[in-house]
């Protein structure tokens, strides 16, 4: 796929002594062994919160939405601001696994398929609030366009909220097709060294009698680099679909051009600070140190500090315009935010999205796991605020100051919230025991151009200018 | 070493020439008069016929719009008219302010008059019909708030009276002649940011493969670094034409904000002030371009120097001043925009602006490298350049021609969605008077690439990226054409002699500037921590 060659300067990504048969043992060692006490702990309290979320939704079916806490005003509050904040975060999985496959990013290799998996799980948590902030969410099938006996009555294609399901839609379907591509070699490998025949059963379904052969493996890179080279523009096109539902509208705050750039922008800021967490926990208890390294940590980290540069200087922009503009709705919009009954939101936002990450300038810091964890973390809930602030600030005062109002969730918004987390860890503690969390076949085909041993070997061999060669007769020996 | 060949030297030392001599000769026939301007739109009548007289006479027009009530005409006939009887309407204010046609009064571009024609279209009838004064409009903070009741009155009436009308048509004239008295100006603008942004282009990329690390791009460092030597000449001409619309010199009217006349009856401008103000303005061109420049100098510098250097401490510094560059990059790059081109539509606002800009440019930078490795190549220059650097450059040349298309559509379609009048003016301009231009630019900017450089095999061929990249450059030109043109010269748009001559002439300048560049020191680093993998790179 590339150059044989590796420049010394670059770091290994796969540090100890690993050979190929350690990468599937240490691969396979949480998929067969057993969970312990703090996997139960940790589920049980996820399996709480889902089925707590579940009450949430169904309370609310039952009863109406008049059980959040929106009015006439803000139609929009919680359940629009997490639907984003899922999608967010679902994007870095697209993102490590396809832009950084285009990139030819070898270290994306430990983290895409955890990546994936973490993207596959918000985005079905993303696509409950669109369901289930309707009014009548059991005609909810009337947003497809399907002939029908209303004289085949059709949908709008001019809403943006449409384009939403077409959006979330796809990118869910191409994400998971993506994402199982990529299995099927590691399910193979577990199959192949599954101890009981239930095992071998379920993996010899999950890895669709996946054999390895110079063909398939020829394919299986020509599909991936499709599939990256669809999913790109997918990822941009999704997170501008959902800032779409906002900028197209004429309220001040809300339309203004930069939204679809910067919600993407914004959307891989927090799916990086979200894929950092969980890896940062995921490395630890299941003893992947040696493959997610600090390195991993610290490049993840750069990622979060570019895209919250970027995201700092939409900022910057929007404000700028706002009083550039020389309209006095656009002007109040920012005042509004920036000084009104939701200052503390907007200022909380600022100060964990464009301040936090700038930390991220110090290497002693970068590369500091507790210091990743917690700047992650802040991310996050700066990025929920960012969506909060956009969403309720505008809404809550805008044209006509007869309707300006607040917003107060009840405890229905807040436990729809907590069920989706919940669902979300629910899932992800179940994949961390049930599938392969790292891409095994794709790390061995860095084993020799970027493990710890290899290099070592090289710099003793002192073979650098004719790595190509060197290589290629010992990829014959195995 | 490379050396400059003689022919390539006269080739572009010719273009040099003959861009004078378009640029000349486009400032010689320049209308000094409102006659000269009579003259020129007796002759388009005569060609045009018919049409001609509909579009460019203001008596016709004014006259129907008395007559022809507007919610009951054809929608469109009546905003055209409406479009014209405004336009007058902004140069009476003028007329009336400045006194004389000889000073080198600014008006109201298009899209600022559209603005106000547009509003208007449904106050028509309350406007002419009651002699309301404009002022009371919804949007009356255009040009027209500085005016009295008494002469919009007279101006109200004016499509009955003969003396009025004749006085309409005066300010038609002069709008006219305003229009193509920047023409000139604005044609060596646009020809001439265009090219000062390429090297900028390249300058991004150059300082993004270095913060990236990339393995691939050290063999093309010079290349980067050749084409990056036009920044510097590029800036101080650029520089030099912002002094001359600055002080007006030469009739340069490029930006509105800048005439004080115009400032003082509008209330819009008037609230930018704070920022859009001369003194500012330069202050923020020269950090702009003395930063961009230093960075250019110091990574040359130490690029040079590197080549016998016995440890990477020069490559490592370099690394360090690139991330420092984009940061300074990022934030300078959307002002920048602001400034320079959004500026010249002063009412007019979009918060993409600035990245939208930069794609446009940065496309056509990483596109110019192509060009220039292949043109080296087929020289036989690089030895270790191969088809999969040329592939890589063609990847990105087709990937950010997408990306520059999802912003001219975010751009676009959040506007004509949301249809918001001042701001939707800006595209209803340029769909009406630059269609060809507006749409052409999509089918050269985003269709044609995409078509072709999809195929893999297709992007390593060089024939197929040297057209396609053709193609791109014009259609990047011609985006930064309808940036400039509609707020500049509106409808008065052609590509003639001053255009076409200040491309010749610049890039003339650029071929032999960049050429001359490469000369300077070896096509290829002698050392880099990357140098290895880039001359095995293999895709």
């Amino acid at each position: 796929m590339s150059s044989h060659y590796e420049a010394p300067i670059r770091k290994p990504l796969i540090i100890g002594d690993k050979n190929f048969h350690d990468v599937t043992v240490d691969v396979a060692r949480p998929v067969e062994g057993r969970a312990n006490r703090q996997w139960w702990i940790a589920f049980s309290i996820a399996l709480a919160a889902f089925l707590w979320g579940v009450a949430c939704v169904a309370y609310t079916v039952a009863t109406g939405i008049g059980a959040w806490g929106l009015n006439k005003t803000i139609g929009w509050a919680w359940d629009i601001t997490n639907f984003v904040w899922w999608v967010g975060i679902g994007h870095a999985g697209t993102l490590i696994s396809a832009v950084l496959l285009l990139f030819r990013q070898k270290w994306r290799m430990a983290i895409n398929r955890s990546a994936e998996a973490m993207t596959i799980f918000s985005v079905v948590q993303a696509g409950l609030f669109p369901v289930f902030h309707m009014g009548r969410p059991w005609l909810a099938f009337w947003v497809l366009p399907i002939p029908n006996q209303f004289g085949s009555l059709w949908v709008n294609f001019n809403s943006p909220l449409l384009w939403d399901v077409f959006a979330i839609s796809t990118y869910l379907s191409v994400s998971l097709v993506f994402w199982w591509t990529g299995l099927l070699p590691d399910f193979a490998m577990l199959r192949d060294r599954a101890l009981t025949p239930f095992t071998k059963r379920v993996y010899s379904i999950l890895s669709f009698g996946w054999s390895g052969r110079a063909k398939d493996w020829q394919r299986f890179e020509e599909v991936s680099l499709v599939l990256a080279g669809l999913a790109t523009p997918l990822v941009l096109s999704v997170h501008t679909i959902v800032s779409f539902d906002f900028a197209t509208s004429v309220i001040p705050g809300w339309h203004t051009t930069i939204l679809p750039p910067y919600f993407v922008a914004g959307a891989i800021f927090s799916g990086f600070a979200m894929v950092n967490t969980l890896l940062i926990i995921m490395r630890k208890v299941s003893n992947l140190e040696a493959y997610i390294t600090i390195q991993h940590i610290e490049l993840m980290n750069i990622i979060i500090m570019i895209t919250g540069s970027i995201v700092g200087i939409a900022y910057i922009t929007e404000l700028f315009v706002a009083w550039y503009s020389g309209v006095e709705y656009e002007q109040y919009a920012f005042l509004n935010r920036a000084t009104g009954p939701y200052w503390w939101s907007y200022w909380l936002m600022m100060t964990c999205n464009v301040i936090s990450p700038q930390v991220m300038w110090f290497k002693k810091i970068r590369t500091s796991i507790m210091a990743s964890f917690i700047i992650s973390l802040v991310v996050n809930i700066g990025m929920w605020f960012e969506r909060f602030v956009i969403i309720v600030t505008s809404l809550h005062r805008d044209y006509l100051p007869s309707s300006w109002t607040m917003f107060q969730p009840t405890f229905v918004d807040a436990g729809f919230y907590i069920g989706t987390i919940g669902f979300f860890f629910v899932l992800f503690l179940l994949y961390s025991r049930t599938f392969p969390v790292i891409a095994q076949a794709e790390v061995k085909s860095i084993m020799k151009s970027s493990s710890e041993n290899y290099k070592r070997k090289r710099e003793l061999e002192g073979d650098h200018g004719h790595g190509h060669d060197n290589h290629s007769t010992e990829h014959n020996h195995h | 070493m490379y050396t400059f060949s003689s022919r390539l030297k006269t080739f572009a030392v010719i273009l040099m020439v003959l861009g004078i001599l378009g640029i000349g000769y486009s400032f010689f026939t320049a209308p000094k008069t409102i006659e000269d301007v009579e003259k020129i739109l007796k002759e388009q009548e005569d060609h045009h016929g018919g049409h001609g007289a509909a579009s460019h006479h203001p008596d016709a027009t004014a006259a129907t719009t008395q007559e022809v009530h507007a919610p009951e005409a054809n929608q469109k006939n009546a905003t055209d008219h409406v479009i014209h009887d405004n336009q007058d309407h902004a140069e009476n204010i003028e007329k009336h302010t400045t006194g004389s046609v000889d000073e080198p009064v600014t008006h109201n571009a298009d899209t600022t008059q559209n603005m106000a024609a547009d509003q208007d279209v449904h106050d028509n009838v309350a406007h002419t019909e009651m002699g309301q004064n404009h002022a009371a409009d919804a949007h009356g903070h255009d040009a027209h708030a500085g005016e009295t009741a008494e002469e919009h009155a007279a101006h109200a009436h004016e499509g009955h009276d003969a003396h009025a009308d004749h006085a309409a048509h005066q300010k038609h004239l002069e709008h006219v002649l305003h229009q193509l008295q920047n023409k000139p100006w604005a044609a060596v603008y646009v020809a001439c940011i265009f090219f000062m942004l390429i090297s900028l282009g390249v300058l991004a990329f150059y300082a993004i493969q270095y913060a990236a690390q990339a393995g691939w791009s050290p063999m093309l460092f010079r290349v980067m670094e050749g084409i990056t030597a036009y920044l510097l000449p590029g800036s101080i001409i650029f520089f030099v034409l912002l002094l001359c619309a600055c002080f007006h010199i030469g009739h340069n009217g490029l930006f509105v904000w800048m005439d004080k006349d115009v400032v003082a009856h509008d209330h819009l401008i008037q609230g930018k002030s704070g920022y859009l103000n001369i003194p500012f303005f330069l202050i923020r061109a020269v950090i702009f371009l003395a930063g961009w420049n230093l960075y250019r100098f110091l990574s040359r510098r130490n690029s040079i120097a590197n080549d016998d250097a016995n440890d990477d401490s020069l490559y490592k510094k370099t690394f360090k001043m690139s991330a420092a560059f984009l940061v300074f990059f990022i934030v300078t790059e959307s002002i920048m925009s602001w400034d320079w081109i959004m500026s010249v539509d002063p009412h007019w606002y979009s918060t993409l602006f600035g990245w939208y800009v930069f794609a446009s440019f940065f496309v056509s930078g990483i596109t110019t490298i192509a060009m220039i490795t292949i043109y080296l190549k087929s020289k036989g220059y690089l030895e270790y350049v191969n088809t999969s650097h040329l592939h890589d450059l063609a990847k990105f040349m087709f990937g950010i021609s997408i990306f520059w298309t999802y912003l001219w559509f975010s751009q676009f379609m959040l506007m004509w969605y949301a249809n918001i009048p001042e701001e939707v003016t800006y595209f209803v301009t340029r769909i009406e008077k630059y269609n060809l231009p507006f749409f052409g630019m999509l089918a050269m900017n985003f269709v044609f690439p995409v078509l072709i450089l999809l195929n893999t095999d297709f992007k390593r061929l060089t024939w197929i990226v040297v057209m396609a990249g053709i193609v791109i450059l014009c259609g990047h030109y011609i985006d930064f054409f309808n940036m400039i043109m509609p707020a500049t010269v509106g409808d008065q748009w052609f590509i003639g002699a001053g255009e076409i001559g200040a491309i010749l002439f610049f890039l003339g300048l650029f071929i032999f500037v960049v050429f001359t560049a490469l000369t300077k020191a070896p096509l290829m680093l002698k050392r880099n921590p990357y140098l290895e993998e880039s001359k095995h790179f293999h895709y």
